[in-house]
């Protein structure tokens, strides 16, 4: 059985994500937009397999490279509003009199999306090639990023007049002159947020299985016999880090889309490290895991928060100790721990490892 | 003996010379002034007492411990301070105690990722392999009798096995100068005189350092032994020449008293 | 008032943040250094102390109260943390990072826990006359520098922990354990040093001087659910610019990022100065990236 669900699971995947398009008719419409904005975290989720399921580097500050792709494509919407030479309101109350140059270059929707790749990209890479190329990693590192995280929640909140300060950039119009209240642009949005899902997905699964993969996973298990073998690790880990971050970018950006509002209250140091719990529920290692643990955390969030606020945070506290003392690998090291298990007694199948999901070093 | 070294730099088969190298760890010198040449192609066998600084010694070549006076000099240019993968880019390659195998890859992935040619980070995004180095991988997991398990994940191999696919690794890299540190630690005396063989056979194509306590096996190798005692050099010739040493007796056995 | 005064004014700012820092970096410093792992509820410890300074207070009310409430504090944040440590983190002990992330959810719990007690504005403690003044210099090239007397006692809790630990350390039996599973953990352990009672005394230790740490703290300012959070990312900065494990090395980083988060904040906001902190701490580990003090050691990763 187990072997069958390995030999189709190209065509399962096939079928799941024909189901997902097919979302706008099957699911109400609040659902959609709480679906769409979902999958949109995502594709953050995959980014943080590869960083932290697959490199072992753990960040707690994903949520910096989520806001700065949301902030660029919001810097766009929001001059999509304005008419001739006015500025937004917030920036009026501050006494500015013109648009920073740094929101201008935005305006343009070709350089807003390009801004959203690469803006998180170049950050990231920067950031972490300091930090990488000195040897610093582990523990370290992830408390490296999360000051990060607050610092950028902090300026965003203290430069009121360029960011909006504590309330960030809402009320948008249109989207590269489409209306976004329109139903035609509401699904499109969400098509266009499974088609980055499915290709975030793709890129990651073809680069693990690369020599980059490889010396990737090698990276994790023993830096320094990396090292040994010729190889310097630090652009390895600059480059994983690097393409999560474009992939937060991207997430923000979308989640921005669907949300239709970018603040410091998504960014900062707490968000941040839920996104990770995110992948820890979902399973580190799996893709699958990681877009399962993604829409399950934030549904349930969706689902207890609204009803009884402060057992949410009980839930995910708790969640947070448990899976990761009990459940390394998740829900999906779950899932392949029983089902080899069945299988084993059923019938005699091998049972081969999972195409993402493979056994703890 | 530096101005002697300095001369002996310039020699055409010459491969890799320590020189006066002293390395302190916070007042404790594992090294002290030690020098110690080696041709290309041959075969060194280094042995030494407990403390003696025999890894010390290998940790300074490839990098991982640094001089605190002194250089290390390989193919005419001194590595004494470049990054380890820099030494090792330049044909130094070295097995560890532990077993350094990779051990969430395959066999074969690690014998690939070993043998791989440019290492640079740009060319590790292709999926495919060029067809020679497939050969020679496959030739080397022929060699350390591994053919049969080259998609068995390296963590899952036995200790001797994980062993040998070190240092088939460490032959995959073309490495000019190959420094094994006890390549025998946990094999029995069968594994121990196939493991001699494998090793004289790379005489030749590879000079070879070898650290071992193990004197069966070290006549096994019949190489040129040096003699290490307290990071110094004690004394250097053939193993017959050091087995009748008084000086080297001493060390081994007046001085294990304290 | 002038520039000598703003600038002597602000070191002295610094030094004080700079003794919140350590007693809030120490516990953290000390169990990173045996176990190589990070407590991340450790803000929580703090918390734990202002709260326990507070509820101390409605009790024995008066002028010494605030001296009962150290103890006090010191044993019940120590107590936590010896339930975190034997709990989750002796489980989780070969796994740093998974650490981190368990110990958050820990955080979170305790966090909220408070929020559902004490409400999530906070309480005040107020400080007893002996402490409710302040120095100031009247004449001369300082005057109008102003010292107040709360400060003064955060600067000498911090110096009376610090020489106490040194002590601690240095002299007696633990002290030596401590250094034994310090320097090698594994040879401690099979010459019959019992490594994970180590572990749990030093974290409780760690804990407890967090909890200490967390008293001053509501002498400066209501006692909130989470202002252990606001204290303790600078104190992680402290770790990673102190070295592993090093009492030397904590004191001398909380004094770096204490002066330094001071001597900017004549120029710049909060905000900037906390961007400006952590500029520096990347730019600290181009030049020194295992720390003020270094280990050198041999052991492969």
């Amino acid at each position: 059985m187990y072997a069958r669900i390995l030999r189709f699971r190209w065509t399962i995947a096939i079928v799941v994500v024909i189901i997902a398009a097919l979302a706008p008719w099957l699911v109400s419409a609040y659902t959609l937009t709480l679906l769409g904005r979902f999958l949109a975290m995502s594709i953050l989720a995959i980014g943080l397999v590869l960083l932290w399921g697959e490199a072992g580097i753990l960040s707690l500050g994903q949520g910096v490279f989520f806001g700065l792709g949301g902030y660029v494509i919001a810097m766009n919407l929001k001059q999509a509003t304005l008419g001739e030479g006015e500025i937004p309101d917030f920036m009026t109350w501050s006494g500015l009199d013109a648009l920073p140059w740094w929101w201008t270059i935005f305006s343009h929707p070709l350089l807003a999306m390009l801004g959203v790749i690469l803006v998180p990209a170049a950050v990231g890479a920067v950031f972490s090639w300091l930090v990488f190329r000195r040897r610093v990693g582990g523990v370290y590192f992830a408390l490296i990023t999360q000051a990060l995280a607050l610092c950028f929640a902090t300026l965003l909140v203290s430069q009121q007049q360029y960011t909006g300060g504590f309330n960030g950039l809402t009320d948008f119009k249109t989207l590269f002159g489409f209306d976004l209240g329109a139903i035609g642009t509401i699904y499109t949005l969400y098509w266009v947020t499974v088609a980055f899902v499915v290709a975030a997905f793709a890129i990651t699964y073809w680069l693990l299985a690369t020599r980059y993969g490889k010396l990737l996973r090698a990276t994790r298990d023993g830096e320094n016999r990396v090292r040994f073998l010729g190889y310097d690790p630090a652009p390895y880990k600059v480059i994983a880090f690097s393409i999560a971050a474009a992939f937060a970018g991207i997430a923000g950006a979308l989640f921005t889309l669907h949300a239709g509002v970018v603040s410091p209250a998504l960014v900062g140091v707490v968000p941040s490290i839920e996104m990770v719990i995110w992948v820890a529920i979902g399973g580190r290692k799996s893709l699958w895991g990681a877009i399962a643990g993604t829409l399950i955390v934030n549904f349930a969030r969706d689902q207890i928060s609204s009803a009884l606020p402060s057992l949410w945070l009980y839930a995910l506290g708790l969640a947070f100790v448990l899976v990761v003392t009990f459940l390394p690998d998740g829900l999906a090291g779950l899932g392949t721990n029983l089902v080899s298990r069945l299988t084993k007694r059923s019938d005699d199948a091998p049972a081969g490892a999972a195409p993402i999901v493979r056994a703890e070093g | 003996m530096a101005q002697a070294l300095h001369e002996q730099l310039t020699e055409p088969n010459l491969l890799l010379a320590v020189d006066g190298v002293t390395v302190d760890f916070d007042g404790f010198k594992a090294l002290n002034g030690f020098s110690l040449t080696i041709d290309k192609g041959s075969l060194r066998v280094v042995i030494g007492p407990n403390g003696a600084g025999k890894s010390t010694l290998c940790d300074t070549i490839i990098g991982r411990v640094r001089a605190t006076s002194g250089r290390v000099v390989f193919k005419g240019e001194e590595i004494t301070y470049l990054p380890e993968f820099e030494i090792v880019r330049r044909g130094v390659c070295r097995k560890f105690q532990t077993p350094g195998v990779l051990p969430t890859l395959t066999v074969l992935d690690n014998l690939m990722i070993a043998g791989q040619k440019d290492r640079s980070w740009r060319r590790s995004f292709g999926l495919r392999q060029a067809p020679e180095e497939k050969e020679k991988i496959e030739k080397i997991l022929e060699t350390v009798g591994l053919t049969d398990r080259s998609h068995i994940l390296a963590g899952e191999l036995a200790h001797g096995e994980k062993q040998w696919l070190e240092i088939g690794m460490v032959v995959a890299t073309d490495a000019e100068l190959l420094l094994l540190d006890e390549p025998t630690a946990g094999m029995g005396p069968k594994e121990t005189s196939k493991t001699a063989d494998l090793i004289r056979g790379l005489g030749g194509q590879h000079a070879v350092l070898v650290i071992d306590h193990d004197m069966s096996f070290i006549e096994q190798l019949n190489g040129r032994v040096t003699v290490m005692h307290q990071g110094q050099f004690l004394k250097e010739g053939s193993v017959a020449e050091i087995r009748k040493d008084p000086d080297v007796a001493a060390v081994y056995l007046g001085r294990a008293a304290d | 008032m002038g520039t000598y005064t703003l600038f002597v004014g602000q070191i002295f700012n610094g030094f004080s943040v700079a003794s919140l820092f350590v007693l809030a970096a120490l516990g953290l410093a000390l169990s990173f250094g045996l176990m190589r792992v990070i407590n991340m509820a450790h803000g929580e410890m703090l918390m734990l102390g202002g709260y326990l300074a507070y509820l101390t207070l409605l009790v024995v009310p008066g002028p010494l109260g605030i001296l009962v409430a150290m103890p006090v504090a010191f044993v019940g944040a120590a107590l936590v943390g010896a339930v975190i440590e034997s709990t989750v983190i002796r489980r989780l002990s070969s796994r740093p990072l998974d650490t981190l992330l368990a110990t958050w959810g820990v955080s979170l719990i305790l966090q909220q826990a408070a929020r559902n007690i004490f409400g999530a504005i906070g309480v005040g403690v107020t400080a007893p006359e002996w402490l409710n003044h302040s120095f100031r210099v009247e004449t001369g090239l300082l005057a109008g520098l102003n010292l107040p007397a709360t400060r003064i006692f955060i600067l000498a809790v911090a110096i009376v922990v610090l020489a106490g630990l040194g002590l601690l350390m240095a002299k007696t039996r633990i002290g030596l354990l401590v250094r034994a599973v310090n320097q090698d953990r594994f040879m401690a352990g099979a010459s019959g040093i019992n490594v994970r009672q180590v572990d749990l005394a030093v974290f409780c230790l760690g804990a407890g001087i967090a909890g200490l740490a967390g008293v001053v703290l509501a002498l400066l300012g209501p006692v909130t659910p989470n202002v252990g959070q606001t204290y303790i990312i600078p104190a992680f900065l402290v770790v990673i610019l102190g070295g592993l494990g090093s009492l030397v090395g904590t004191t001398i980083a909380s004094v770096m990022v204490g002066l330094f988060s001071a001597l900017v904040q004549i120029f710049v906001d909060v905000s900037m100065s906390q961007v400006l902190l952590l500029l520096f701490v990347i730019a600290f580990i181009q030049f020194r990236p295992q720390g003020v003090i270094a280990v050198r050691s041999r052991a492969l990763d």
